[in-house]
């Protein structure tokens, strides 16, 4: 599963950005998104899911359903 | 070590004024030993309380000096939205109440726009000295942006000051970068210095890829804030501090702030009331926490005046303010508004202005000067404070009607001192409900026993009078200390004659909400 931003409740402040280890989220129409293709929950990066632990909004970035679970080559 | 008494001052529900009174006791005197150099009990930090180099870099500087807010101007860039804490009296969703970051409604900017606005309202507002990044996160979270910002200024209008505002929790690993951009003031928020006041302020920061809470995350904070404030001084770059004082959690505690960062250098600690209130979103206006009334306020900053020297006109603006200190102009430099501008960056013209502003000041000084020898007689205990209406310039200028905030005089015979400001503006949420303008603006300057204004019509004459405050019109568009010395001296013939009996007044209340723009409030109204 990727990650992804609930649009309705991100503030657009841009943090998740900057500690994506993948560069998978970007701006797009006013607020930030990932490319699910290119998360990788942070696995083998990191403990935690960066966009996560950086988001001042608690349960807006959340693993997408519609993905199956990132698994490490 | 904290005392078992002040562990029991900080814990209880209230201000604990006993705890405060006893920190006073043990604190009292002009701390001359500091790092800081600071020479004498100044509270306005004004020129004869600095060392004459720190006066030189701070007299222009409206953020600084309590003299320069009535002359000079600054503007906040919003190009820093990431932050690296979280804080209970922020929530970044709706808007941060305390540190004034802009609104959802606000534009975020790019490090090549904000430099474009900066230029733009230079060259509009000739006493705008001061740029500054505060936010609408912490500027340290984006470090790229904010000194590609400070680049591009320094480039093109080489004049104006530079600082920013900091949580302090990346600040030791950028202090070279700050020094290197010629940054020359930096406000660090420092609300405590023991982490277990400070696990019930911050629920967590994000710190080395991790999420920490509760006690060790305040532990990180603390220890990076102390240690980034040492490093400045050292290297000889102005540090002032900003603490919200959380009646209840930190205010008995911030005297102790006040002395650990006084002798860490910080030359100036600015202890701002919490605001809170439940539309804010934020943990303490959900949980009810309340922030200080105007007496509470004032009394833990009488009680710090020995330490740094203590500022009392910050009005807790927000991170994309324009203007001198209690205005805003910022919708009148929206992007779409500047990108169609046309610039003419006059160097020699701003400089003209300053020069001018400069000798008003000086007349001002020298009429507050004059009026005070004529107290010099008076051997009166008796202290007022006394309410002004002004637009700026040191003067009484403004109509009661028309008064967004009024500035707070604490007259004795000792002679005029600011003590603060009380906004009575509208705001558009958290208002007090029905009341009227006027019973607003009574609540919030019900401590003073006079109220010094341009023009006044009859109506409110008739209520402020029946209310026991004074309203005063006779030194309409003259120097406001020069004119209240002259007030407060007639009142204390009066008293002494007994044409008046002197009566203490009541509290007073600080109004919730950060300072908005006009373009601002017509948005919320309409929500």
């Amino acid at each position: 599963m990727a990650y992804k931003i609930v649009a309705s409740q991100c503030t657009n402040c841009s943090a998740c950005e900057a500690e994506c280890p993948n560069e998978a989220i970007s701006e797009k129409g006013g607020t930030f998104v990932i490319e699910p293709a290119k998360c990788t929950e942070c696995i083998g990066h990191y403990e935690t899911a960066q966009c996560v632990a950086v988001c001042p909004v608690d349960k807006t970035c959340i693993l997408d359903a519609a993905y199956p679970r990132y698994q490490p080559a | 070590m904290e005392s078992p008494a002040h562990q029991e001052a900080v814990t209880s529900e209230g201000v604990d004024m006993e705890a405060i009174m006893q920190q006073v006791a043990e604190h009292k005197g002009c701390g001359t030993t500091g790092d800081s150099g600071k020479s004498s009990c100044g509270s306005s930090a004004g020129e004869s309380d600095l060392p004459p180099e720190i006066w030189e870099k701070v007299k222009n500087h409206p953020c600084y000096s309590e003299e320069a807010h009535h002359h000079f101007a600054r503007m906040h860039v919003a190009v820093a939205p990431a932050c690296n804490i979280q804080c209970n009296y922020c929530n970044r969703k709706y808007d941060c109440a305390n540190e004034s970051r802009p609104g959802v409604v606000s534009e975020r900017l790019t490090p090549e726009q904000a430099a474009k606005k900066v230029v733009a309202v230079a060259a509009t507002i000739p006493q705008m000295t001061v740029l500054g990044i505060a936010g609408p996160g912490d500027p340290l979270a984006n470090p790229a942006k904010t000194f590609k910002t400070f680049e591009l200024i320094a480039q093109t209008a080489p004049d104006i000051k530079l600082c920013l505002s900091t949580n302090g929790l990346a600040l030791p690993e950028h202090v070279e970068t700050i020094a290197r951009y010629n940054v020359d003031h930096v406000t660090i928020t420092i609300n405590m210095i023991d982490p277990e006041i400070g696990a019930k302020i911050y629920p967590w920061i994000f710190y080395n890829h991790k999420r920490i809470e509760g006690v060790e995350a305040a532990r990180i904070l603390s220890e990076h804030q102390l240690r980034g404030l040492e490093m400045l001084t050292e290297r000889g770059i102005l540090c002032k501090v900003n603490s919200v004082m959380i009646p209840g959690v930190n205010d008995a505690h911030l005297i102790e702030v006040n002395k650990a960062v006084k002798a860490r250098g910080a030359f100036l600690h600015n202890i701002m009331p919490l605001i809170s209130a439940p539309e804010h979103g934020t943990v303490y206006g959900l949980t009810g926490q309340r922030g200080p009334s105007a007496q509470e306020l004032k009394a833990l900053q009488d009680a710090c005046e020995g330490g740094a020297n203590m500022m009392r006109h910050c009005r807790q603006c927000r991170a994309d303010a324009v203007g001198l200190l209690g205005e805003d102009r910022s919708a009148e430099f929206t992007t779409e508004k500047i990108m169609d501008m046309e610039v003419n960056y006059d160097l020699e013209q701003r400089k003209a202005y300053q020069d001018a502003v400069e000798l008003e000041r000086v007349a001002k000084v020298e009429a507050k000067k004059e009026e005070l020898q004529g107290l010099s007689g008076e051997d009166s205990d008796i202290k007022v404070l006394a309410a002004v209406a002004t637009k700026g310039n040191g003067l009484i200028n403004e109509h009661f009607g028309h008064a967004k905030e009024f500035q707070i005089y604490e007259l004795s015979a000792a002679g005029s001192k600011f003590v603060g400001h009380r906004r009575v503006d509208l705001y558009c949420q958290g208002g007090f409900g029905d009341d009227t303008a006027l019973e607003t603006v009574i609540r919030a300057i019900n401590d003073c026993h006079a109220v010094f204004v341009a023009k006044i019509g009859g109506c409110p004459k008739a209520d402020l009078t029946k209310a026991g405050i004074e309203p005063v019109d006779e030194f309409a568009h003259e120097f406001i200390e020069k004119s209240a010395i002259s007030w407060f001296k007639t009142y204390l013939q009066k008293v002494k004659s007994g044409e008046v009996a002197h009566f203490p007044r009541g509290d007073a209340e600080i109004r919730q909400g950060a300072l908005i723009s006009e373009g601002e409030r017509k948005v919320c109204d309409g929500v």
